[in-house]
């Protein structure tokens, strides 16, 4: 019987540990179809940045109640796991506790601990639930989340609440199993949180406590790598690229735009023509700014999928308050979506995708990318580093660049610095008039 | 007062202490040339000895830039680069925000290395060394002010602290708005948006910003950048309120109190 189970457990594990990698690999190559960017400089700062904005998630400080209870919720899920190691080996070796005879009374406060992890685990996901489906927060009942994203949100919510409810059951009915003084269920002396409520179970025979006991552990282990597959379909992955995405994140100015070598170059030899005979020419013709997700860095698609849709940059932008159409938030959800897009063609045909769509206008429009006012509140809010901002400047760079598509008036505005050297159609020789009054 | 260029400087063999680059709005925006011809009074009182390009100044190229014209935004920038570089220019200041950023940070990659610096963080500097004494029992003392933060200035460039020093010299009492520093809501006019009308939406960026700012009970909103001037002055006009409400530019507000 006991090694039926062994078995059991470990081809459960095996499948999910395979699903899983396959899933993280076919990720990891939509992120690569971004063209690439070299952001290893100053590695003591990215350290830094790990440590501060992943780790300690001081961005979601900037509110601090939420804060305190993501931080519950994470800090419960991610110490939890050194259980979900015991629990695993347990299942593995057909044992019951394994660290148990070794740690002595110490095991009973570290199960302590985590149950009350678990605990606070279960109050917080309960109330983000209230402020997500009762108090309906306004960030999280934007109309960019309807359909999936709002039910996406609310099963990690349950899931979550149930797999600690799971496991604090389970740890209730050994204690009571202890109790009875069941051979296999060694002593451990009462847990923190579940030891008062033993008694609601000692009245029931060992056959039923041994049966709960026994469904919560599979139910709750199967959960939790049923769990770990959903992630990378989800918005939850946030947990795991949120460190990456630290890492990486920009480290220059926020206004700093990146700069066009291209550009640069072709301009270069426009005003020194003399340089054009010793520079040697490339028969690539550049693309300007970008129209899909290839066009992207794989840094920008290494955010779309650490997005979590907490929605934080849309509630800052100016746009979107004003209720112009843009949302930050969709910018990264669409370019998620269409990188998956792209690469399920690709991992079906081999080749990049000819289904006629392309990110601008089939996903982004035209008219939520000229309501930016490029303030760079959407990425001073983001508590894992993303840059929705550098998204929306590459697609207005191809807009104009490539497609002469722009409202009249900022055409008006560049033949007026191109011919005027100012945005008005003021005369260049009158750039000193106030000066000349001053000089009476 | 004489204001000279940095063509005149250089006919007469000196070198000013430092370029004041004063942009496309400082140069024609009638409103703007008020916030100019400030700044440059305080730079003549305290006796800096600066320059301006003149007819030699261009755009920097940011409106350009981030509408998604590169093209222009390389054209301006790789001439005004020449003119600088061509004088030799090591130290910059400007009143513009916009101008700033592009001068600090875009600039040196395209072989622009200048030491670029606000007229906020300028202007605070004159105050440390003392070099800006302010009159005794100023107007503003005792005063509401608000202080409004610019995107390029405080979010892009973490510049936060500076003005608000400046604004406290003015021992006046400075009352901050819900939405401040790193959290500020943007005036509507920054990514070349001055440029064009607004998209469809419920209401306008600087008419959110105005009611804000009227909100705080502040007898005057201090701005840093002209194109801010230009939206709050039309958000405190929306809500009714040009005739009690005034907004100054930080440099006006000490020109007004140097003694």
């Amino acid at each position: 019987m006991h090694i039926i189970q062994e078995l059991l457990f470990v081809i459960a594990f095996g499948i999910a540990v395979y699903l899983f990698s396959r899933k993280a690999r076919q990720i990891r190559q939509n992120i690569l179809l971004g063209r690439d960017v070299q952001l290893n400089d100053e590695p003591g700062q990215r350290w830094q940045n790990v440590l501060l904005l992943a780790f300690g998630q001081k961005k979601m400080f900037r509110n601090p109640l939420v804060a305190v209870l993501h931080f519950f919720v994470y800090a419960g899920f991610v110490i939890i796991n050194i259980e979900i190691l015991e629990i695993i080996l347990d299942g593995i070796l057909g044992t019951h506790r394994l660290f148990s005879p070794f740690l002595g009374g110490l095991y009973a406060v570290l199960i302590g601990c985590f149950e009350v992890l678990a605990a606070l685990v279960l109050i917080g996901c309960a109330i983000f639930l209230v402020r997500r489906n009762i108090v309906k927060v306004k960030r999280l009942n934007q109309h960019e989340l309807d359909g999936w994203p709002r039910s996406d949100a609310n099963y990690i919510l349950i899931t979550e609440i149930m797999l600690m409810l799971l496991f604090l059951t389970m740890n209730t009915t050994d204690q009571a199993l202890q109790l009875h003084g069941h051979e296999h269920y060694l002593n451990t002396g009462a847990f923190w949180v579940t030891g008062p409520f033993v008694s609601l179970f000692t009245g029931l025979s060992d056959g039923t406590l041994v049966a709960i006991e026994r469904t919560c552990w599979w139910l709750h282990i199967l959960g939790i790598l049923a769990f770990l597959n959903y992630l990378p379909y989800s918005k939850h992955l946030h947990i795991i690229l949120a460190f990456p995405n630290a890492y990486y994140a920009d480290l220059r100015p926020k206004g700093k735009m990146e700069n066009m070598p291209a550009v640069q170059k072709e301009v270069q030899l426009m005003l020194q023509p003399e340089l054009a005979s010793t520079e040697p020419t490339n028969g690539d013709i550049p693309k300007f700014g970008a129209k899909d997700v290839p066009d992207l860095t794989w840094k920008n698609l290494l955010d779309a999928y650490s997005c979590t849709e907490c929605g934080r940059c849309t509630a800052a932008c100016p746009a979107n308050i004003t209720g112009k159409k843009l949302s930050p938030r969709k910018i990264m959800m669409d370019t998620r979506d269409r990188a998956e897009a792209i690469g399920a063609q690709i991992a079906k045909t081999g080749s990049l995708p000819e289904d006629g769509k392309t990110l601008l206008r089939d996903y982004i429009t035209e008219e939520e990318l000229r309501a930016c006012t490029s303030c760079n509140a959407c990425v001073q809010e983001c508590p894992v580093s993303i840059n929705p901002l550098h998204i929306i400047l590459q697609l207005r760079r191809h807009l104009v660049m490539e497609e002469s598509s722009a409202p009249q008036e900022w055409n008006m505005m560049f033949s007026n610095i191109e011919n005027n050297m100012a945005p008005w159609k003021m005369s260049p020789d009158d750039r000193d008039k106030w000066a000349v009054e001053m000089n009476g | 007062m004489q204001i000279k260029t940095m063509a005149e400087y250089a006919a007469s063999g000196e070198t000013p202490e430092i370029l004041f680059w004063v942009g496309c709005a400082g140069s024609f925006d009638q409103r703007a040339q008020k916030i100019t011809k400030a700044f440059a009074t305080i730079l003549d009182k305290v006796g800096v000895r600066f320059a301006i390009l003149g007819k030699e100044e261009s755009c920097t190229g940011d409106p350009a830039r981030r509408a998604g014209n590169e093209f222009i935004f390389q054209m301006m920038a790789q001439n005004n680069i020449a003119v600088l570089n061509g004088y030799e220019v090591k130290k910059i200041v400007t009143a513009c925000p916009h101008c700033f950023n592009t001068l600090r940070n875009e600039y040196p990659e395209l072989g622009g290395h200048y030491e670029v610096i606000h007229h906020t963080t300028f202007l605070q500097q004159l105050i440390d060394e003392g070099k800006i004494r302010m009159k005794e029992g100023g107007s503003f003392k005792g005063r509401k002010i608000t202080y409004h933060d610019s995107c390029y200035l405080g979010r892009a460039n973490n510049i936060y602290e500076a003005p608000r020093k400046v604004l406290e010299a003015l021992d006046a009492e400075l009352v901050e708005m819900k939405r401040c520093r790193s959290n500020g809501l943007c005036c509507g006019a920054g990514g070349a948006q001055m440029f064009k009308e607004e998209e469809k939406g419920a209401t306008r960026i600087n008419f959110e910003r105005g009611r804000e700012a009227v909100a705080t009970g502040a007898a005057v909103i201090a701005s840093n950048c002209p194109f801010c001037m230009t939206m709050l002055t039309d958000g405190v006009k929306e809500q009714g309120k040009e005739d009690s409400v005034q907004v100054l530019d930080i440099a006006e507000l000490i020109a007004q109190q140097i003694a």
